[in-house]
């Protein structure tokens, strides 16, 4: 039972998000009504991808001074999963905009440097494709990913400081931290943003585990 | 001095491999030159941004074959022979400093030819030549580890634009900002930040470039 608290604490936290974070009561303000409950489902995934992305380049870094196999599985299965979580923050994003911004897609720099860091991670999977040997695929696979997570530092730091964004807190748009005086959503949305991460963390780990048993099947 | 000598070594090899391969070359420089003309016949004189944009793309079209080239003719027999003699770091910064030379040409090469043709839209010659080689040598420097990935994985070019173009794009949309002040006289805020930027995103590949690639060259 000790191992798995954390699982039950991710259940916890996401009932709380989904309910609270539906039916608690929000700032009203304009255009933003009640979309502004987004943040609790669209922010968190960028927060999970980037935690998931994080986890991948250690262990690849791992790989890289270890040469274990299963850093490697780590490694590219937390890449997978990072990248589901980035498509749905991009959906959810898309959803979010068409009813603010009014159209989901409005070549804002934040979705822009999205899709190049999801270009770079689906390009991390055509390497892997592009080899037959396990151990060289692993080697310079886990060195393309160390090498694109270093570059998405230019992507978050950079870009965004040469162009507006529509985004709140970007561009004269209010953050939302200037809504929130009474911190309603703030009660809401760190939970949500820890439930998000260990979910993600949770399929990771599934994945990892039934990759590792076939990796025992493989070699025995 | 050892270092320093190892690395010219390197350099002066490369430049004497392109010297007995003319042809190779001029292949590069054709190359360009033929980029340039299809632009030439479908745009004719475009407007200042697109003059702008069309001539990042090129030079990333450009730099994408002038690199990739120098890693995939390095044979497992010649690098076997690298890999006796010197350390990693002597080999990449032997690579970079060649490809910085190549780009540099190249990327003057494309300026001339975008001038001859498509017009010459610049109030500020000297800067545009000067960022010119500049952006040139930044985009061979980082595309140096991706050849050695792409190389690897014994592919061609292909996979270096699928790995390379979208960790360029940062590099381009700074040279395309930096260079806007060439074509008019407009006031930029933030000019001098975003040189910096440059410079220290070149610092920050050319850095990451030289731990990983002892990782690669292993077998």
């Amino acid at each position: 039972m000790k191992t798995y608290w954390w699982k039950a604490l991710c259940i916890v936290l996401l009932l709380y998000t989904l309910i609270a974070g539906l039916l608690m009561p929000v700032p009203a303000k304009d255009i933003l009504n009640e979309t502004i409950r987004n943040l609790h489902f669209h922010v968190p995934m960028w927060f999970t991808m980037i935690v998931l992305f994080g986890i991948s380049c250690v262990s690849s870094i791992q790989y890289l001074r270890k040469g274990s196999l299963q850093k490697d599985i780590v490694a590219v299965e937390t890449a997978n999963v990072g990248l589901l979580f980035g498509i749905m923050g991009l959906i959810t994003g898309a959803i979010w905009a068409n009813y603010t911004w009014g159209a989901p897609w409005s070549d804002d720099i934040k979705q822009l440097c999205t899709a190049i860091a999801l270009l770079m991670y689906f390009a991390y999977f055509v390497l892997r494709s592009s080899f037959t040997d396990i151990d060289k695929r692993a080697r310079v696979s886990a060195v393309y990913n160390v090498f694109a997570f270093a570059m998405l530092f230019p992507l978050i730091f950079i870009i965004p400081r040469l162009t507006d964004s529509l985004h709140p807190g970007n561009g004269g748009n209010p953050a939302f931290s200037q809504y929130d005086l009474d911190n309603e959503l703030r009660k809401v949305f760190y939970p949500a943003v820890v439930g998000w991460i260990l979910l993600g963390i949770w399929i990771a780990q599934i994945r990892i585990r039934m990759r590792l048993l076939n990796l025992k099947s493989f070699l025995s | 001095m050892q270092t320093i000598k190892q690395i010219l070594a390197l350099v002066q090899k490369d430049l004497m491999q392109e010297w007995r391969q003319k042809y190779a070359f001029y292949g590069l420089l054709l190359y360009v030159a033929s980029t340039v003309f299809v632009m030439y016949m479908l745009l004719h004189q475009p407007a200042d941004k697109v003059w702008n944009a069309l001539f990042w793309v090129t030079l990333l079209f450009i730099s994408v074959n002038a690199v990739a080239r120098s890693f995939l003719q390095e044979t497992t027999g010649r690098m076997l022979f690298y890999y006796q003699m010197c350390t990693p770091e002597v080999f990449m910064i032997g690579k970079m400093l060649y490809h910085v030379l190549l780009m540099a040409i190249m990327s003057l090469m494309c300026w001339l030819l975008y001038i001859w043709f498509l017009g010459n839209p610049l109030i500020r010659l000297g800067y545009f030549v000067g960022l010119c080689v500049m952006g040139g040598s930044s985009l061979g420097i980082a595309f140096t580890l991706l050849a050695a990935i792409a190389a690897r994985a014994g592919q061609n070019a292909a996979l270096m634009a699928i790995l390379g173009f979208p960790i360029m794009i940062p590099l381009l949309m700074l040279l395309t900002r930096i260079s806007e002040i060439a074509f008019q006289e407009v006031y930029q805020p933030g000019l001098i930040k975003m040189w910096w930027m440059l410079g220290s995103l070149d610092v920050f590949i050319i850095a990451l470039s030289l731990i990983l690639f002892r990782y690669l060259w292993k077998n």
